[in-house]
This record gives structure tokens, sequence and C-alpha cells, in this order.
């Protein structure tokens, strides 16, 4: 665990006060001149070995978080020189009638990613945990999403979705089912993009939630048996309980994640069919790089950095106490 | 090790018959759901046009058409491609190594003045969703501060952003802070400068961590698609992702599917080679912000 910070605030942890008092510290005193000298030195070295994180963390952190609220007040474009607008750029989005579905879109989109994606993993990690042969097969089988680059994933599912020759409607005539037009439909746009995300995605968390499920003491799961409590009693008063703190932090991470979608929706559907697929982040993209209206475009940016600022920040307080 | 079911169950023959069903069902569900898009995506590049859009479709090519991966390589030159998403994840690995490892050295053992604060300021940016900050960042890549150099297709603009990656240097800190005082006092005391405390004996300890932080770099800017889109206008300069989304439009089926397989397999060769590290490394990835 590092050191604490007036950032996020938390106690400061054991390891720093452990770790050793800085090893410049002498045995016997030095004259005052010395000291000052070495003092200054060891800074001098210290902040050598910082200039190249830190002048890329300010070109590419810092100064772009700074610039990103000044911007948000400002009428700015590529070619003429930025003007201050008040709140100009904020009555511009309100305005648009995508900014309220942009925001309509992605939240139902995090919802049904979180309805989808957040059981499915907890209920696929208790099931292998409890397989005991072909482990690895398991774990690379689920994995393998995860590894494809998602501009591959995305033009896979464009072409499993295809409402014509496409795989899935394939399958549906197959089994004697109806058809569906994917993302075609406004209708099912959206839950066709949740499927291939979570697809995607899933991987990751299943592996996740698999090595939290390892980290629960076997005699927990023996005294509730003992105590005559059934498979199911035993997941909700045992298993759910000893991973509520992981549940949590994915739970975080997952809004996080989900909120800022964009390959999915540009690839596979423009943002349509009429702006049912359209999320935040793409009308992001939209203002500042169609539009050439980086003002609006911060002021957009604003309004979620706001909104997943807090999310992040539950989230890293949450594990600093932890860990 | 005991898990929600005992040992003890498993071996009656009800518990045993029920296993093996669900085991069974398992490993099917896993096959259709996540092998098989695979397969058909490596078989599908090749058939023939025709038969891609045939319905019923055929499970396994009445006509093998492998030459239509080699025909893609060419007609979408995946070697100019190929080569700059190498070039570029190479270099936002090595940077990303040199800068994050420093920084975190010093930080973690150096301790300078303000370090503290500086450190805040990098755990900060980690509550900062990447999107937020794409705008901003962009205009600092069209134009540097103070230098006034434009970034716009050059591999810069991606080694560069890679560098601030807070997540990796906390990780690599935090590791740090966990060796031991008394080797690097000892190294102190014989007489090596922090150069060599760095080289001798922190980073010899931190091979499992700098594994872990060298497959994400790489993983991270293979699979990025809306950076690389924004900052390489020139097709030429483009990265396989950006580049497959530009010669979708155009390019027959079968040879944008084959090129999806090529641009995949570097990455799941990757997954097979270093599993065991990319698998003990999510559990480390699960604080990822």
């Amino acid at each position: 665990m590092g050191a604490p910070t007036s950032a996020v605030g938390g106690p400061a942890p054991r390891l720093l006060r452990r770790g050793a008092a800085p090893a410049t510290e002498p045995d016997a005193p030095r004259p005052r001149g010395d000291r000052v000298r070495r003092r200054v030195t060891d800074n001098l070295t210290a902040y050598a070995f910082l200039a190249g994180g830190l002048l890329c963390f300010g070109l590419f952190s810092w100064y772009p978080a700074v610039r990103a609220l000044v911007l948000a007040f400002q009428q700015s474009n590529s070619v003429d020189e930025a003007t201050w607008v008040g709140f100009d750029n904020f009555r511009l989005l309100f305005a648009d009638p995508e900014f309220g579905a942009a925001w309509r879109n992605t939240f139902v989109f995090t919802l049904l990613a979180l309805v989808i994606g957040f059981a499915v993993p907890f209920a696929l990690a208790v099931l292998l945990n409890e397989l005991r042969h072909a482990k690895t097969f398991f774990r690379l089988a689920v994995y393998l999403p995860v590894m494809i680059p998602p501009v591959v994933t995305a033009l896979l599912w464009k072409w499993f979705y295809d409402p014509g020759p496409g795989l899935f409607n394939e399958v549906l005539r197959f089994l004697h089912l109806p058809t569906s037009d994917w993302t075609n439909s406004t209708s099912t746009a959206l839950v066709s993009l949740v499927l291939v995300a979570t697809w995607a995605n899933l991987g990751g968390t299943v592996l996740i939630y698999l090595a939290a499920l390892q980290g629960i003491p076997g005699e927990l799961y023996e005294a509730a048996e003992l105590d005559g409590a059934s498979l199911w009693q035993r997941i909700r008063h045992v298993t759910i309980p000893q991973t509520r703190f992981v549940m949590l932090m994915l739970l975080l991470l997952q809004i996080v994640a989900t909120m800022q979608i964009f390959t999915e929706p540009y690839i596979m559907t423009g943002g349509g069919p009429e702006d049912a697929t359209i999320t935040v982040l793409y009308l992001i993209y939209k203002y500042a790089f169609v539009y050439l209206d980086y003002g609006s475009a911060c002021a957009l940016s604003a309004m979620l950095l706001v909104f997943l600022g807090a999310f992040s920040a539950l989230y890293l307080r949450l594990t600093r106490e932890r860990t | 090790m005991r898990t929600l079911v005992s040992a003890s169950v498993l071996t009656r023959p009800k518990g045993r018959a029920i296993y093996w069903t669900v085991f069974g069902g398992t490993v099917l569900a896993f096959v259709v759901a996540f092998l098989f898009p695979v397969y058909w995506m490596v078989v599908g590049a090749m058939k023939s046009s025709d038969e891609l859009v045939r319905t019923p479709p055929t499970l396994v090519p009445e006509e093998w058409h492998p030459e239509n991966y080699k025909d893609a390589w060419g007609t979408l030159d995946l070697t100019t491609h190929l080569t700059n998403t190498a070039v570029q994840a190479a270099g936002a690995w090595i940077l990303q190594l040199v800068f994050c490892t420093l920084a975190a050295y010093a930080l973690s053992r150096l301790r300078p003045v303000f370090g503290q604060v500086i450190l805040g300021g990098i755990l900060a940016t980690l509550m900062v969703p990447a999107s937020a900050l794409l705008v901003p960042k962009y205009l600092t890549i069209v134009d540097v501060p103070i230098i006034h150099v434009n970034l716009l297709n050059s591999p810069l603009a991606i080694w560069l952003p890679a560098v601030a990656n807070a997540f990796n240097l906390y990780l690599l800190k935090r590791f740090f802070d966990q060796i031991p005082s008394e080797l690097l006092e000892a190294a102190e005391i014989d007489g090596a400068g922090p150069v060599r405390r760095l080289w001798h004996v922190v980073l010899p300890l931190s091979r499992p961590v700098l594994g872990v932080v060298s497959i994400f770099a790489v993983v991270a800017v293979w699979q990025d698609f809306l950076w690389p889109l924004l900052v390489f206008s020139d097709t030429s300069k483009s990265p396989i992702s950006v580049a497959l989304v530009q010669l979708s439009a155009d390019a027959p089926a079968s040879q944008l599917i084959a090129a999806m397989v090529i641009a995949s397999l570097p990455m799941i060769a990757l997954f097979l080679v270093f599993q065991r590290h990319i698998i003990a490394g999510i559990g480390a990835g699960s604080l990822k912000g």
C-alpha cells in the first residue's frame, strides 16, 4: 500500500510507518552545510528520476484536465481564437435532442450491462469453482473474447447480427424461432450492443470472481453444511457475503467502464437507428470531431467527469482502505 | 480445497451423475459461446464470397480458400498496419516501463520533498474518466504547449500519453514499497548510488510486477481504437484496429474477416504464452480504474 494523499484521504498505511525512515539520515551529527547540501543533491536526484513521468502526467493528464474545465466555458474550434461564453455551451447541449438521447441510452446501456453483466459472471465463477476438471480449458475459453481486439469483436458481431445471412438469424430460423432485426431496429439495437459488450468483457470479471472465491475459507462451508444449510443457503450466507467487497468494486468499475462505451456503437450502428444507440462519449466525439465545437464537447466531458468522478473516487477510497 | 459442494457428495452415485451432467453442459456452453464464434471467423475467412452469404450457411467450407488470407494481407496492406501497431505498442511499452519505474522508484524510495503531493496528483488522475480528457488531450497533441510541435500522425502521440498511466505507476510503487529496506540500506552502505540500487536490487526483485505492467502496456495499445482513430489521420500511419474499420467499407467480406483473424492472432498468441502471468495479473488488474 502506498503513501497517503490529501486527494483521496484515508489513514496513513502501515507500510509507510514500517518502511525505513529516509536512509539519508546521518548517524553522527555533521556540519550543517554538509547536511543541507546532501538534502539538495538527494532531492535533485529524486526529481531527475521523476522528470520523464512528471512531464507526461503534466502534458497528458493534469493540463488537459484543467483545460477541459476551461474550454467548457469557451467557444473554441480549430480556427478562431477561443472566447469566453459562460454557460452557452451547456445551453446549446441541453437544446440538442441528441443530448437527451445520449444520456438516456448511456444510462439504459449501463443498467442493462449491469443486469446481464453482473449476475452472469458471478454465477459462472461459482459454477467454475465447483468443477474439478478442465480448469485450464474453462479459463482460456472464457478469457479468449477479452483478448480479441474490440474492433474485431464489433466487426465480428456486426456480421453475426446481419439480418440477412447473419449467423444469429440463421440459428433462430433453424430452431423455428422468430428472427430479429438486431441492431437495425430502434427497439433491439441497444440490447444487441449490450450483448456484444458482455460477451467481450465477461472473462475478466469471471476470473476476478474466481480469485475471490478461492479465498473463501472452506471451514465456512463445512460449518454451514453441518448446520444443515442447503446449497442455495450456503451461496446466500457464505459465498455472497464473502465476496461482497469484490462485487462492490466490480460494480463501480463496470459503471465507470460501460458509461464510456464508444467502439461498439461507432462501428456497429453509427449511433442509429434514429439515435437509438448514441452514447455520451459518441456525442462528445461528434461535437469535437464532426461539428468541430471543442467548447461544447468539453462541456459534455465535464458533465461526464462530474458524474463518473464520484464513482471513481468511491472506488479508489474503498481499495485504499482495503489494501 | 473445500468449496461450496463437498467432495463426499460428489463420490455418491447421484452426486457424480449431477457433476458430470453439469460439467458436460458447461463444456458445451463454453464451446458454443466462446469458441464457436472464433471458429466461425477463422473458417469464414476461407469461404468463397458466394458461400459466405449463402443460406443456410455451411459449417465447414465446401471449397477451401486459404488464399483469402494471403489476398487480405496484400490488398489491405497488413504489413504496414501491423508494423505500425507493433511500433506503437513497443514504444509505449518501453517508455512506460522506463519512466514509470523511475518515477515509482523515486516516490517509493528516494522520497523527495513534495513526493506525497505528486503521488496524490497522480492518483487523482485515476478519478478522471479517460473520455473526459479526450478532446483536451487531442488539442495537446495537435499543439504541444511551450515547444509548439504537432504530434499528429507520429507514434509519439501514442507513446507519451501511455506513460501517464497512474495505475501502472501505482502498481510499481506499491511493489517497490514492499522490498525490505535492509537490502537497500546494505547496498547504500556498500556505496551503491540510487541508480545502482534500482538496477541491482529493486529491478531483479520486481520481475513479476514488471511482467504484469508490460503485458498491460502492450495489450492496451493493441486494443485501443478511439485514440489512434483521432491521432492518425494519415491512413498509412494507422494501427491495425483503425485500418480494419476504415477498410471494412470497401474490402470483400472474406478478406475483411481474414484481416480480423490476423489482427487477433498476436493477442491470442500473447495470451497463450503468458496466460499464467495474465491471469495472475488480472487479480492486481481488478484494481484498475
